[in-house]
């Protein structure tokens, strides 16, 4: 136990848990274990204050509709990975900054701020659900962007884990 | 007021919004105590109520993105984020 009230054996093995999943789908964590498992306490901290995994490093309302786009993994890693090579908190990383051929350096916010974000918007980008081509309803994952055509989302994205909720319907 | 006071070398106000989860809120914390620097913090999240929203609305008035760690230096300047370097320019160390 520490201050958080989150025990130790617990952060260990989710940070197993979670390393291994990003390593399945081609993600990296940061290389600096004590910064990771302080993430992962602060992940932990928010799934037992709010009942999900927010983003700790950024301000969760406790509503689990206007904050499922910073669930970690949230919709804006891969993006950020891309232009900085790390997500916001730093959880995930490039491959130049796991080898440590480069420095982590801070991520500017991408989320919209609040004031454009209520009534969801950020969160359910509208998509009018296109006109049938294919023979099956295409979903996009949100996080990482695999697609799949088939009646429903899958239950967990095979390529980043998130869960259904986090598809949008694409074609 | 859910802030905190850190004591140090008086270098005007300083003031720094912070989230109790946030990796990056924790380096800017522990720079400022390595630079010797007098400062508040608040850790926005275990605030609630008016108290939050007073916080949050402190934090947009600096910084429109709402993100933390936000420093306040004198109320005439903010860093947004762990910006090192700038804000060991600014505490002159």
């Amino acid at each position: 136990m520490n201050d958080s009230g989150i025990r130790e054996a617990d952060i260990d093995s989710v940070y197993l848990v979670l390393k291994k999943e990003a390593e399945s789908g081609g993600y990296r964590f940061n290389p600096d274990g004590v910064f990771v498992k302080n993430l992962i306490r602060g992940l932990l901290k928010n799934e037992q204050r709010y009942g999900y995994r927010a983003c700790p490093c950024r301000l969760a309302t406790g509503r689990k509709e206007d904050d499922t786009d910073i669930i970690c993994p949230c919709d804006y890693r891969d993006p950020d990975l891309n232009d900085f090579g790390a997500c916001y908190c730093a959880l995930y990383v490039s491959a130049a900054i796991a080898q440590g051929e480069k420095k982590v350096e801070p991520v500017p916010e991408r989320r919209p701020p609040r004031s454009m974000r209520e009534k969801g918007t950020a969160v359910q980008r509208v998509f009018a659900t296109p006109a049938p081509v294919f023979s099956f309803p295409v979903w996009r994952c949100r996080v990482c962007g695999y697609l799949c055509a088939r009646e429903q989302p899958p239950g967990v994205c095979p390529i980043c884990k998130v869960t259904k909720d986090r598809f949008e319907r694409f074609a | 007021m859910g802030t905190e006071h850190v004591a140090g070398t008086n270098k005007g106000t300083v003031m720094l919004y912070a989230l109790s989860t946030c990796g990056w809120c924790a380096k800017t914390k522990d720079l400022l105590k390595e630079l010797g620097v007098a400062f508040d913090f608040a850790y926005v999240d275990l605030l609630e109520g008016t108290e939050q929203d007073d916080a949050i609305n402190q934090v947009e008035k600096w910084n429109p993105s709402g993100s933390f760690p936000t420093l306040v230096i004198d109320n005439r300047k903010s860093i947004v984020g762990f910006r090192e370097k700038e804000i060991r320019e600014v505490f002159g160390a």
